[in-house]
């Protein structure tokens, strides 16, 4: 069993395909939405976990991008710039999914990726903008 | 106890011999060693705090062009954020919270982003950048140049200061939302139904609260300011000795504060940030730190007091606090339960975060000890004592 967060950008005329179903019921895969947003006529975009075996992941994200939907490691969206971070730990309590982390000895923030579901909830929190969006 | 004097621990910061601790640090040696004993053996504590306040901002004295220009009464802004010009010729004062005209704010319930003002600016100058001046002025005999549009930096400036109205405060509220919608405050986003709870302050490290009746800290005292040298130059608006006190005088609730002031040419961006809270607005976080002299076992007891033995006011944000209706006061924590991550309220475990960065606090704490041990920082004595501090006198 193989699990991968990935974030699905579907062009506007690919919002109507029904591709959590084929992602199912054609390649055996568990579909977990964390997060979406799709409107028809504009261009979507949804944050899933998907979990199956190795041999049934690739040929999914093979018929993904045939079908002209980009696939995207989570992990490269949300990045916390350390240079600019002071620890205040206003997002601490905001991320939903605990993703920021305190040290209670240095009391310094670490950004724990694996956790961060891309929900951007911490965007307009931190005071210092030291958190960046690779995707908008 | 004999009272040990400033001289005489400037005398041993001169000869390298002066004992220095963090506020934190003292904590644990007094539990280990005693009041007594610590307090003989400690000559100075030095605390330390990094978070935002409003009230800041910073004077410049723009040099002038060869026709002279005279800026007071006229108009004039730097990269678009309004300075203050009714002072004389050249004189003009940046508040932190300015924003440009026509910036996007608050708008029908849309939170504004407020991602540049004048706390910017500051923070641009210190960091070495330069900022576009434009001015108008109705022109004189004296000063007959009307409009002026330059790039400007510390060089084009005689004197750049910072003078902060209020800084340091002396404990400040729990800031939490008993209401079913979201709000943005100046205490951050607080989610509805007691979604969090946000503080600000460095607690065990803060300033004022290890000197509770101001026996050392004054006006005239120097501190480190935005890693500069700075003094107090009065006591800071609001300023509320009279805030009601726990036995070890310690305030529950907002109470002193100080006025800063400070050379900004010297200051570094690495201690002085702009930021910017969403439907808020903008604001500057700065680094203070403060050395307490240990002029006697008294003063050794205020220093050692820890989160454990403070506490601060939980305080609607959405109702109490703008409107004055509503309960006042939802409870009392203390800084532990606060860093504990979790404080509960009402049945609730309520998350908890801070806008005072507390590894920043201890890091200016540890500076100012390395500075004071280097023999580069020595102590004063207040030239004068801020009001009510004469009440805390034992």
């Amino acid at each position: 069993m193989k699990k991968t967060r990935v974030v699905l950008s579907f062009p506007p005329d690919k919002v109507e395909e029904p591709v959590i179903y084929r992602l199912i019921k054609d390649h055996d895969l568990m579909v977990n939405i964390l997060r979406a947003t799709i409107d028809p006529g504009k261009q979507g975009r949804m944050v899933v976990e998907l979990s199956g075996e190795e041999s049934s992941l690739s040929p999914a994200f093979n018929y993904l991008e045939r079908t002209g939907i980009r696939v995207e490691p989570l992990s490269r969206e949300i990045q916390h710039l350390g240079e600019s971070c002071t620890s205040c730990t206003a997002c601490v309590p905001i991320c939903p999914t605990g993703s920021f982390e305190l040290d209670r000895s240095s009391w310094n923030v670490s950004f724990n990726s694996d956790r961060c579901v891309a929900c951007l909830s911490c965007l307009d929190v931190c005071i210092y903008r030291a958190i960046d969006v690779s995707l908008e | 106890m004999s009272k040990k004097s400033i001289e005489e621990i400037n005398a041993k910061i001169r000869s390298g011999t002066v004992a220095v601790f963090t506020a934190e640090e003292v904590i644990d040696l007094v539990r280990k060693k005693g009041l007594k004993r610590a307090a003989r053996e400690v000559d100075v504590v030095t605390t330390g705090t990094f978070s935002p306040m409003c009230s800041s901002g910073a004077f410049f004295n723009i040099k002038q062009p060869k026709e002279k220009m005279k800026l007071g009464g006229g108009w004039i802004t730097l990269n678009g954020v309004p300075a203050y010009a009714g002072l004389a010729a050249a004189d003009i004062y940046v508040g932190a919270t300015a924003i440009p005209d026509g910036d996007p704010r608050n708008n029908n319930g849309r939170p504004g982003k407020f991602r540049y003002g004048g706390a910017h600016v500051i923070e641009e100058l210190v960091a070495g950048k330069k900022v576009i001046l434009a001015a108008r002025a109705y022109g004189t005999d004296c000063y007959p140049r009307k409009s002026r549009e330059q790039r400007i930096g510390f060089d084009d400036m005689n004197e750049a200061f910072l003078f902060n109205p209020r800084n340091c405060y002396q404990n400040y509220n729990v800031a939490v939302n008993l209401s079913d919608r979201p709000i943005h405050t100046y205490m951050g986003l607080l989610k509805p139904n007691l979604g969090n709870a946000n503080f600000c302050s460095a607690g065990q490290l803060s300033p004022l609260l290890k000197d509770p009746f101001y026996r050392t800290i004054g006006i005239g005292t120097r501190v480190f300011l935005g890693g500069a040298q700075g003094y107090v130059a009065w006591n800071g608006t609001q300023h509320n000795p009279e805030a009601p006190r726990l036995e070890n005088g310690t305030p529950r609730k907002g109470a002193g504060t100080l006025t800063l002031i400070g050379d900004l040419k010297q200051m570094s961006p690495k201690w002085l940030r702009a930021v910017s809270f969403t439907g808020y607005g903008v604001s500057l976080s700065l680094a203070v730190g403060v050395p307490i002299p240990i002029i006697d076992e008294a003063m050794m007891e205020s220093v050692s007091v820890s989160d454990e033995d403070l506490v601060a006011p939980i305080v609607d944000y959405s109702r109490y606090y703008p409107t004055g209706e509503g309960e006042a006061q939802l409870g009392e924590v203390t800084y532990a339960q606060l860093r504990s991550g979790s404080i509960e309220l009402r049945g609730k475990q309520v998350p908890t975060g801070c806008f005072s960065s507390y590894a920043k606090a201890r890091e200016v704490a540890a500076h100012l000890k390395t500075v004071i041990r280097d023999g580069a920082f020595s102590l004063t004595l207040p030239v004068s004592p801020l009001p009510g501090a004469k009440e805390g006198l034992p």
